[in-house]
């Protein structure tokens, strides 16, 4: 039989139709917790939720841990260590056993997990890896991560999604539904060793992950391992067709990259709009199709921008800042990591590390006083003397390009506008800060990239932005804005970079007109300037215009004109610096 | 029990760069670049368990080697002065090092419980201290913050962890294989770190059916049953562990001709790598490889065979240039080779 059975898309085989596909995942992973990760869920609380949850629980026994993670965990309380107050007050080292210790042969809920930090993740994942904790004892546990994210960049860690085998949408939430008994669960756990995989499903679900552009392998492996739970669960010897079609709509459609290459086009619309919206960093380079670019990048040579203006930037002295404030954007204080900057009075929950020569010191001129209440010990410690570490942590920079890419700035300078970013890329690079592209043409703003450092993505991202269409100018502004916000919220410091000729002609509600649109155009620039966001304007247009200069003003931003550069003089320039040349063209 | 490392489908050029470095530890370490869900993590693990226990010395908190007196701890230094050093065997460690940890963690501390119960001064050794003589392991090495680079950078160039902090003042050895995992379109590594590593490999998904399914078999037949899945490859891991001991004993003795000499220098120099680590990493796996093949020198055709994971992370990059390094390198390798 063809390894690409297109029923599966189509809707339930009959023993898919037993129950909901959510209940489905649900049962399979109470069946084998540790072989499948967990489930993601994307979906905000609500009754519907908690119902679920609620209903999964029942597939446990009853003893088996549930137990929710919140995002402000810290390392001692989520692996275990020394319980520091407890010791002192016992004068012996006591343990602490760590929440995921706690979660053996149960659940871990993590709360909120579109907000978890990628270390938090790593340190989960490394136990999922493993199943052994941080005191080298053996833990088993299942993953439910709430993803409670909104927008398509808030998303859970990679490194954790990718260890869970399900994922589940707020629309695939169930309501009441039939749902198996824990007696049913409990069997089909004894008789999961048992069932058999022939040769014959593997290479199906093999075939399946390459046609729909899977490459990692643990989806292949979750695959074959929800399908051996769906035989145990019907009380099957061996996997059958069923249990594979079941398995790879689980497992795979949500994980898929690609449109698998078939005849007729057996994949449901929603469906890829789903995978899209589930692995927007999995459109890799060897998916991309092959479009002819409609637009090609200048040459880098072809623009000039003041040197080091990032860094200016970034640095604080470049643009025109509010008062308030004060102090270098890019630090902020620590109790975990960063340069060491002194101690302070505190207690020592998530994760602050004691000072203890400070402690001690602030311990030593009650000694007198306390040794009079208690005897016998040379050294008397209470929790009020604890001096914690603080430590000067540098943020990581954002550089946000919000780049005109309309039909006026085509006509003016779009391709030196790229060559111009490029460049900018390049002091990027240097500086080690991240990238995010936005452009915004006809109607609306474009996320062409969410932030990350890995340029060389950038700079395809950027070679692939066709020109063209009026100039929606107050959008442009607005998206910058608000990703800048977003990004200010993970705690890095997000700036700005516009490159617009002001040719604003589309007002925020999608009407054309130049004075609506220029108006609006400046109000998002002033809200700009109220949520402190540090910026520059770079003027693209052939002359210098009066508009984009107010512009820059209102937005509290540095105006840099594009300096319009003679080529043939600008090559011979870079001619006398050979090695950049040839570093640049290679 | 770790997956065996003989089981491992496929990812040969990643298995070789590993069984390399474990042969050389001069080289300082393998980075593995690739997609999730190829075996990375796998197989370095899997590599660890792999290797013979080591003799180290009895009660040292660093697991000293006691046949290398320059290297000593300076506890062990003091009571190999005062006579003969106990030793016992331990296995080679693996250290993780996560995301997120802190400095604490990775240099070492001062011991809060001992310095509070009873006052006195005991450090508490760090990662570091734990992966001497062993593999400190880094995966998604591209996301590790500035300052534990910064660390490491130092540390893993000269051997040593020097701690000077909270009332200390120590130094003990820190040499340890450098293993890092990640995804460069996640993010960049700092060109230092990226010269630390001596090797560097670019792992893939299968994409023929038939190798994809192995890889699925196998790891479900370990799945369901780890012990006797190990037992069926033991015969062949063992053969392979005894491949890499007679390789060690081998490497001193090998000679590099002065042709081949000749060569990795052409080769460099096409491909215009900084510095001379690139030539003397290049020559010291292509030594590892013939110690591995049991040659009696190195052949021209171990230097080819280690072009590409010695130097294709050394070449100078434009940071906008995406093109693969590796295609630059065999273009490199046909030209001076065929000369």
């Amino acid at each position: 039989m063809s390894p690409f059975d297109p029923d599966w898309a189509h809707g339930p085989e009959p023993s898919g139709s037993l129950y909901e596909d959510a209940v489905w995942v649900a049962a399979l992973l109470a069946i084998d917790p540790v072989g499948l990760g967990g489930i993601s869920i994307r979906s905000w609380s609500g009754p519907v939720r908690d119902l679920y949850l609620a209903n999964l629980k029942k597939l446990y026994p009853a003893a088996a841990a549930f137990k929710k993670m919140p995002l402000h965990i810290g390392d001692d309380r989520m692996l275990g260590g020394l319980d520091l107050p407890a010791t002192l007050a016992a004068g012996r080292p006591v343990l602490s056993k760590g929440l995921i210790a706690e979660c053996d042969g149960g659940i871990l809920l993590l709360a909120m997990a579109e907000r978890l930090s990628a270390e938090t993740a790593a340190r989960v994942c490394a136990v999922m890896d493993t199943q052994i904790d941080a005191q080298q004892r053996p833990v088993a546990f299942a993953v439910i991560a709430l993803d409670e994210g909104c927008d398509a960049d808030e998303a859970i860690p990679a490194a954790l999604q990718e260890r869970l085998a399900f994922t589940l949408a707020a629309t695939g939430l169930p309501g009441d539904v039939a749902w198996p008994s824990a007696e049913v669960i409990e069997t089909a756990r004894q008789s999961l060793p048992s069932v058999q995989a022939g040769d014959e499903p593997l290479g199906q679900i093999c075939a399946l992950c390459e046609m729909l552009g899977i490459g990692s392998m643990r989806a292949a492996l979750f695959a074959l391992r929800a399908a051996r739970a769906a035989a145990a669960l019907l009380g099957k010897p061996a996997i059958d067709n069923a249990d594979i079609n079941l398995a790879c709509r689980l497992v795979l459609a949500p994980r898929a990259t690609q449109m698998p290459t078939m005849p007729d086009d057996a994949q449901p619309e929603d469906q890829t709009a789903a995978e899209q919206q589930a692995s927007p960093e999995q459109s890799e380079p060897h998916t991309e199709r092959e479009e002819p670019l409609q637009d090609r990048v200048a040459d880098a040579e072809k623009t000039v921008l003041p040197p080091a203006l990032l860094a200016a930037l970034a640095a604080g002295t470049g643009p025109k800042r509010l008062a308030r404030g004060a102090g270098k954007s890019g630090d902020k204080v620590s109790l975990l990591r960063g340069r060491p900057r002194g101690t302070r009075r505190g207690d020592l929950r998530g994760g602050a590390r004691l000072s203890v020569l400070d402690t001690l010191r602030a311990a030593a001129p009650w000694q007198a006083l306390r040794q009079r209440d208690t005897t016998g010990r040379k050294l008397i410690i209470r929790s009020e003397d604890f001096r914690i570490k603080i430590y000067k942590e540098a943020a990581e920079t954002v550089a946000i390009f919000v780049v005109d890419a309309s039909g006026s700035a085509a006509v003016n300078r779009l391709a030196e506008a790229k060559g111009a970013v490029q460049l900018l890329l390049a002091q990027c690079y240097v500086r080690r800060n991240q990238v995010a592209l936005l452009a915004f043409r006809g109607r609306a703003a474009e996320c062409l990239l969410p932030p990350t450092s890995a340029l060389a993505r950038a700079k395809r991202a950027l070679a692939a932005l066709p020109g063209g269409g009026p100039t929606p100018l107050a959008t442009g502004i607005q998206a910058g804005r608000q990703l800048a916000e977003a990004e200010k919220r993970k705690g890095r410091a997000p700036f700005l970079v516009m490159l617009t000729d002001g040719g604003a002609n589309i007002g925020r509600d999608g009407k054309a007109g130049r004075a609506a649109a220029a108006e609006d155009a400046l109000a998002a620039a002033k809200l700009c300037r109220a949520a402190q966001i540090s910026a520059v304007v770079v003027d693209t247009s052939p002359r210098r215009q009066a508009f984009v200069a107010r512009l820059a003003d209102a937005m509290g931003a540095r105006y840099a004109p594009l300096p319009y550069a003679d080529p043939a003089r600008l090559t011979r320039i870079v001619e006398q610096q050979g090695g950049w040349r040839a570093s640049s063209a290679a | 029990m770790a997956f065996p490392f003989s089981a491992i489908v496929g990812q040969n050029e990643m298995m070789n760069a590993l069984i390399i470095a474990a042969i050389e530890p001069k080289l300082s370490g393998v980075l593995i670049f690739g997609d999730r869900g190829t075996g990375k993590s796998t197989a370095v693990r899997a590599l660890a368990a792999l290797l013979p226990d080591m003799a180290a010395v009895t009660g040292c908190i660093y697991a000293c080697d006691p046949g290398d007196s320059s290297s000593l701890c300076e506890t062990c230094r003091a009571n190999q002065l005062k006579g003969h050093l106990l030793t016992h065997r331990v296995a080679v460690p693996v250290v993780d090092l996560p995301l997120g940890a802190t400095e604490d963690r990775v240099i070492g501390a001062l011991n809060l419980e001992r310095a509070l119960a009873d006052g006195t001064k005991v450090f508490e050794p760090g990662l570091l201290a734990r992966a001497h003589r062993g593999f400190l392991y880094i995966d998604e090495v591209n996301l590790l913050e500035d300052h534990i680079v910064d660390v490491l950078l130092d540390v893993a160039a000269s051997g040593e962890n020097v701690v000077e902090r909270e009332g200390m003042s120590l130094r003990h050895p820190a040499r340890f294989v450098l293993i890092g995992s990640g995804n460069p379109e996640e993010g960049e590594l700092r060109p230092q770190l990226l010269d630390r590593f001596g090797l560097c490999v670019e792992v893939r998904t299968p994409t023929d059916i038939p190798t994809r399914v192995e890889v699925v078999r196998r790891r479900d037949a370990y799945d369901r049953d780890p012990a006797a899945f190990c037992e069926t490859w033991r015969p062949a891991d063992m053969a392979l562990r005894d491949k890499i001991v007679l390789a060690k004993a081998k490497l001193s003795a090998i000679t590099v001709p002065d042709a081949i000499l000749e060569q990795a220098a052409k080769i460099c120099l096409a491909l215009g790598t900084d510095g001379l680590r690139g030539e003397l990493t290049l020559l010291r796996a292509a030594r590892a490889l013939a110690a591995y093949e049991q040659a009696d020198a190195v052949k021209l055709e171990h230097l080819r065979a280690m072009t590409a994971p010695a130097l294709r992370h050394r070449l100078r990059r434009d940071p906008l240039d995406d093109s693969l390094a590796s295609t630059r390198v065999e273009r490199a390798v046909a030209e001076v080779f065929a000369a």
